[in-house]
């Protein structure tokens, strides 16, 4: 009974301690986001739980007409910028130079628990915003910025996913259909092609598709990313599609052509309500699949259009602003809202969806 | 009657069947040019030339897109109701199958020949070159850097997504948070490569030694070790590869875990407790019992994990851009293509990553072929 309890401790320690770390990152990156960024440049996110640190306790500022280059008595310290600079510690007080020798001020610090709690919007509207827009600092200090556009890009995103879902989907249910109950010449070489197209690499494709769309000119619009996801994903659709609904009983598709009814009665009437869960679990799969894609989008709008979606305009602003963790954090985690809401109200048809996969390319 | 007779009147279509024939390919055409004209006003409004309120634009598109759709296959229907029993019989697989092939054959088969033929081409595709992209694609020693990284991902990014994800399936199996533990590991499958670069940028992040540092490894190696900062996915050679290789094991190992998990739970109860009976440690079960009860569900997982590692882009790009010797194959033909505008090596690289996934397109092939027989 004993070593049942300590096993299952270590197991849930073990579990608990793995848990964590795979939390960790995204939680610094969520918190971070939030936080003003004078505090994100000077202390670690880290530090907005209770810990122990200095704390100042009184600012005292020099009369403009005492010589900073001799040693100064400030709070009862006597010392010389230098040392001040460095910091004074005495009787469990800390006494540190802020700012430059002529207009700087001695900074009395004691050590105590504190956290770090001023939270903020600013980063989340300077993202979203597109056009200038002045904000205001923790310090009071106001700049103004042009804003960088992920609101538009949000709206992007989802007229790419949305239509870039919907058609393949639909597609492969009419293919899965006719793969699965249907007899015509060549049905299984065409499967075949199928199944072997599964883990054909997209980097293969993506330049002869760029010169048809270069022609046709729908080079950077959403239709040719729509085309080149629906391209991409039907094999995978078509596949775990056709697995699904060639397993739904055969008795009712005979009943329903004694009846008289056409394939496209019995596909729209039985077919598609019946195969809700797989149809769902390959929504979601391609949902996140396109919501997250970053080369086809890439290669298919560009880099400078205003139909740039959430993931390219977040890649520009690590190579532009990597530093910017304010706007970097922010952006990031306005890029995941939507696919975690969808992963995490739809878990259930998602997992469905990985069990029945296969390897995709 | 003769019976050539019969056969002549049956091959006759009657004047009503014309007709029917004609109204049904009437609204279908119809939905085309509809389609069509609503191509072009979307493509136009993208371009600027007509100016809408971005949501109206959105809106639009996708009543475009995904009603265009439905339409069409409804039509499409009409019109194969309306022709003769027999053409009819035909003509559904084509309605029902044909969208999809076509798409397929034109997304992805023709253009596998394209890249094919474009390999043996210079640079702009103009003159025929042999096999002189192969050459510099498997001699230059930039691109030899480019494959041992590549490696490296595979090897280890493989190694350590599968084994961590076995881990977590066993543990989270034996406890009462399996739901939640499982839930936490599997999230980042929800986010993007590009958002999991920022997220480990962060975790990363390094500022010079005078400063605090704000990312959190460096504040540990600093913090609790006393060691000197380092910028983990820049100049910290050759171990940069590695850093950035944790993105994707961060990323993947709920995949690996949750069909390790199924699998796991799948393996009958009698056998496990069998063995329990039989004195087996908790050792022995893992490795006689469990093991082999799921190797083919390991075998399945390393391969969709190797693909998909072969092909890894995004993190690489966002991370790093392929500079400091970080460069993978995906990240190189990227580059061939875009930044030096060179079709032929760009071509060869993507054939030498379709090359590399024939062994799985054969075996997915032959399960189907087995499985047909059956």
């Amino acid at each position: 009974m004993k070593s049942k309890f300590f096993s299952s401790c270590l197991v849930n320690g073990a579990l608990a301690l793995i848990c964590l770390f795979w939390t960790i990152p995204t939680f610094g990156l969520l918190i971070t986001s939030f936080r003003d960024r004078l505090d994100i440049n000077s202390s670690g996110w880290w530090t907005v739980f209770p810990h122990r640190d200095w704390v100042s306790i009184q600012k005292i500022t020099p009369a403009p007409n005492v010589d900073r280059y001799a040693p100064m008595t400030l709070g009862g310290i006597t010392a010389t910028f230098e040392q001040f600079d460095q910091g004074i510690t005495s009787n469990g007080k800390r006494y540190l130079w802020i700012g430059n020798r002529r207009i700087g001020y001695l900074d009395v610090e004691s050590y105590q628990w504190t956290a770090d709690t001023t939270f903020t919007m600013t980063n989340y509207q300077q993202v979203l915003a597109s056009g200038n827009l002045t904000l205001k600092l923790k310090d009071g200090t106001t700049f103004t910025q042009e804003g960088v556009g992920m609101g538009r890009a949000f709206l992007n995103s989802l007229e790419v996913t949305i239509p870039a879902t919907v058609i393949p989907i639909a597609m492969a249910a009419f293919a899965a259909y006719a793969f699965a109950w249907m007899k015509f010449p060549g049905r299984k070489m065409l499967f075949a092609l199928v199944v072997g197209l599964l883990v054909v690499p997209l980097q293969i494709a993506l330049i002869p598709i760029l010169k048809n769309f270069v022609a046709l000119h729908i080079n950077g619009t959403f239709l040719a990313v729509w085309l080149a996801h629906t391209g991409f994903g039907l094999p995978l659709a078509t596949y775990l599609l056709f697995n699904y609904i060639s397993e739904l009983p055969r008795d009712i598709f005979e009943a329903a052509r004694v009846d008289g009814a056409s394939h496209f009665t019995i596909f729209v009437r039985l077919v598609i309500p019946l195969s809700v869960p797989a149809l769902a679990s390959f929504a979601i799969f391609q949902f996140l699949w396109v919501w997250n894609d970053y080369l086809v989008a890439l290669v298919f709008i560009g880099g400078a259009s205003k139909n740039q979606v959430l993931t390219q305009v977040l890649a520009n602003l690590v190579g532009s602003l990597g530093q910017n963790w304010e706007l970097l954090t922010a952006a990031a985690f306005i890029s995941m809202i939507v696919p975690l809401i969808v992963f995490f109200s739809l878990q259930r048809y998602f997992v469905r969806g990985l069990l029945a996969g296969s390897v995709k390319g | 009657m003769s019976a050539s007779e019969v056969e002549g009147t049956r091959n006759r279509l009657s004047g009503i069947q014309i007709i029917r024939m004609i109204a049904g390919i009437l609204p279908l055409a119809a939905t085309i040019a509809l389609l069509a004209w609503g191509m072009f006003f979307i493509r136009d409004v993208q371009a600027g030339r007509i100016s809408l309120p971005q949501p109206i634009t959105v809106l639009l598109a996708i009543v475009w897109g995904v009603g265009g759709l439905v339409l069409l296959f409804t039509m499409g229907n009409f019109f194969v109701e309306q022709l003769p029993e027999r053409w009819a019989h035909k003509a559904e697989p084509i309605l029902f199958a044909g969208p999809a092939l076509l798409m397929v054959t034109w997304a992805l088969v023709l253009p596998t020949f394209e890249t094919l033929i474009a390999s043996f081409y210079d640079q702009a595709s103009v003159h025929f070159v042999g096999w002189k992209n192969y050459l510099y694609v498997f001699s230059d020693p930039s691109m030899l850097h480019v494959f041992r990284n590549n490696l490296l991902w595979i090897v280890f990014g493989t190694t350590f997504t599968v084994g961590a994800g076995l881990i977590i399936a066993v543990l989270a199996d034996r406890s009462r948070f399996e739901n939640a533990a499982k839930a936490m590991i599997f999230l980042p499958m929800a986010i993007s490569f590009v958002g999991a670069g920022v997220i480990w940028n962060f975790v990363y992040a390094v500022r010079p030694v005078s400063a605090p540092q704000i990312g959190l490894l460096n504040a540990i190696t600093v913090g609790l070790f006393g060691g000197q900062p380092q910028a983990w996915t820049a100049f910290f050679q050759p171990w940069n590869n590695f850093f950035l290789i944790v993105v994707e094991i961060w990323l993947q190992t709920g995949f690996a875990m949750v069909l390790f998990s199924a699998a796991i739970k799948g393996i009958p109860v009698e056998i496990m407790e069998a063995a329990q009976v039989d004195g087996a440690n908790e050792v022995q079960v893992f490795f006689r019992i469990m093991l082999p009860q799921i190797l083919g569900t390991i075998i399945t997982v390393s391969t969709t994990i190797v693909i998909f590692t072969l092909k890894i882009f995004d993190v690489v790009w966002v991370m790093t851009g392929g500079q400091f010797d970080t460069s993978v194959i995906a990240t190189e033909f990227y580059r061939q293509y875009f930044t030096y505008n060179d079709n032929g090596a760009g071509s060869a690289i993507a054939v030498v990553l379709f090359i590399a996934v024939i062994p799985v397109m054969v075996y997915n092939l032959r399960q189907f072929a087995q499985r047909e027989a059956v």
